[in-house]
């Protein structure tokens, strides 16, 4: 044994990317204090309501609106990681990475590792700053619907790989990234039942990988045990594998 | 030319080498190698070798293929054809067994902008089974005052002071610097100029690029001049002068009467322009200044002012490609 580990020095670049990213204050914001403040806000205007009404719409809402910030957490925790890709590449800093012994996988992994840290975080504080506009609540199961809002993030991070591999400049990643995210939002059942959706928008919302995260979340958030979600994991786990495959085809360092 | 099919045999020719003391010494050979982006040739047909504990420089205009050499060499970019062998290894087949001896230098190369100085060399030192004290190695570059300063916040000497670090973390046999000093004031070039000899005093070769040709003279054992994407010719920066520009100039004002006669009459004089009292001399090879002081002592002429000028590699590289560098 040389001591050369597949992934060395994964451990110490982790940390390192942790502490870069708390040192900038605008993507500290963008990936954490939007999302708590979206979900503080929503859930001021609506959530006194949604608790009394015992409609099957405000039902619907009642886990609709977690799960839309868990959503929009993973997406902003997709998007960071495509901007930060494409800055490193334009700035040479993937190259400079790559005449090292550092293995290009442990660079792709430490950013993952990064990014589902980042979603942890900012899905607890959600969920603690959201505790009293939502007193029912209380018996959410926090771990679970953490792990599953990881696992929803991990998945789709992959897409977040393609749309970094494909798009070259720094300028144009982000808001491309977001319309190819952001367009998934109307058909994943969040807003519009599945059933209420014509035939043709029923076959696009199969198709897209944010489907089975919504539908994974909702079930969790309401108390549904995982076995329940086995389908949806396993369309996850296809969406990674699949795109990690192409993106690992298509990725450039420079 | 010939192309050498993978072997490694004694035997293996190395075309297109025709370098004094090549030997079981090369740290470095490249063989013929081109590459092609597209229609465009960058490196086409470039062989060399680097010795041993020298300073190699491969000098040329922007655009020349310096780069793309080099990064070939590094195992950055696949040629399209020929061989490159580096401390006896394929610079690609064998990257993992070779970067542990390499230290890398990269043109334009970026950190992270908000990475700590300390973090950036303890990241480096952490990728390496062996790895030299970076404190201390900080304090050599001067760098020891900025050790917890971002990244972003570093002047361009320093960011390229740590970027040498970083490639000599690993006490590399072999570095590569390129285009080092580009962007930097005089002052803070020749501070690097300093560290880099420091580094081949220590035994370490090195192999870099640059446009300057005063870098090269200054600082390079052996030069090797590229022109697009081809090696125009390989020697010490001496040797070279002496090669294409033979030429020598000395510039003697003196009031004496015959003055200019007297010089004309010398062996290794071709011309001699007079300017009031100002006598320009032109002629070549290595005995004209000799020849010069002698005339002026046996004759006892009083000279006010006495300058020889001699060609640098900027008139190697006029002479062998017709236009200046800038150009």
């Amino acid at each position: 044994m040389t001591g050369r580990l597949p992934l060395r020095g994964l451990g110490k670049l982790t940390w390192l990317e942790i502490k870069i990213f708390v040192r900038e204050p605008m993507g500290l914001i963008g990936s954490v204090v939007i999302p708590v403040l979206m979900f503080l806000v929503l859930g001021r205007t609506f959530g006194p309501r949604l608790a009394e009404a015992a409609s099957p719409a405000a039902a619907q809402m009642r886990t609709g609106l977690p799960v839309f910030v868990a959503v929009f957490i993973a997406i902003s925790a997709v998007l960071s990681l495509v901007a930060i890709v494409a800055i490193y590449r334009e700035g040479g800093i993937l190259k400079r990475l790559r005449a090292t012994p550092l293995s290009p996988v442990t660079i792709l992994v430490t950013h993952v590792l990064v990014k589902l840290a980042l979603t942890t975080v900012t899905v607890v504080l959600m969920f603690l700053a959201g505790r009293r506009y939502y007193p029912a609540g209380a018996d959410v199961p926090l771990l679970s619907f953490t792990v599953a809002v990881l696992f929803s993030t991990w998945s789709i991070l992959s897409i977040g790989f393609i749309i970094a591999s494909l798009v070259r400049t720094a300028r144009f990643a982000p808001p491309l990234g977001s319309l190819a995210l952001y367009s998934m939002l109307p058909f994943c059942g969040l807003f519009i039942p599945m059933d209420a959706l014509p035939p043709a928008m029923q076959a696009v919302s199969r198709v897209i990988p944010l489907t089975y995260a919504v539908s994974l979340l909702s079930g969790i958030w309401q108390g549904d045990p995982w076995s329940a979600h086995l389908g949806d994991v396993a369309a996850l786990f296809v969406v990674f594998g699949v795109c990690t495959a192409i993106a690992s085809r298509v990725f450039r360092w420079e | 030319m010939v192309f050498i099919a993978i072997g490694s045999d004694a035997s293996v020719k190395w075309p297109g080498v025709r370098c004094p003391g090549m030997g079981n010494t090369s740290v470095v050979r490249v063989s013929g190698i081109r590459k092609a982006y597209g229609a465009t040739v960058a490196v086409d047909d470039v062989s060399f070798t680097v010795e041993a504990g020298e300073i190699f420089g491969l000098i040329g205009p922007n655009g020349a293929g310096k780069t793309t050499t080099m990064e070939c060499v590094e195992g950055l970019r696949r040629p399209d054809r020929g061989r490159i062998e580096v401390l006896g290894l394929d610079p690609i087949r064998n990257a993992a067994a070779l970067q542990p001896r390499i230290g890398v230098q990269l043109q334009e190369a970026q950190l992270q902008k908000r990475i700590k100085v300390w973090e950036a060399v303890d990241l480096w030192a952490a990728l390496y089974d062996t790895s030299v004290d970076g404190d201390r190695l900080l304090d050599q570059l001067g760098l020891t005052d900025r050790r917890d300063a971002w990244f972003m916040t570093l002047s361009g000497g320093q960011k390229q002071r740590l970027f040498i670090a970083l490639a000599l973390i690993n006490a590399p046999e072999l570095v590569f610097l390129d285009e080092l000093t580009t962007g930097l004031d005089p002052q803070a070039r020749r501070a690097i100029w300093d560290l880099v000899r420091g580094i081949r005093d220590r035994g370490q070769t090195v192999f870099l690029t640059t446009h300057l040709m005063e870098e090269a003279e200054r600082l390079c054992d052996r030069v090797a001049i590229i022109e697009h994407g081809r090696i125009v010719d390989h020697d010490t920066p001496a040797g070279l002068v002496a090669r294409h520009c033979p030429q020598r100039t000395v510039v003697v004002t003196t009031a004496h009467d015959g003055a200019a006669a007297r010089f004309a009459g010398l062996d290794s004089a071709d011309t001699v322009e007079r300017d009031g009292d100002r006598h320009t001399i032109r002629g070549r090879g290595e005995d004209l200044v000799t020849e010069v002081i002698h005339c002026l002592s046996e004759h006892g002429m009083r000279v006010t002012a006495f300058r020889t000028e001699e060609p640098t590699l900027e008139d190697v590289f006029l002479t062998l490609t017709g236009h200046s560098i800038r150009d």
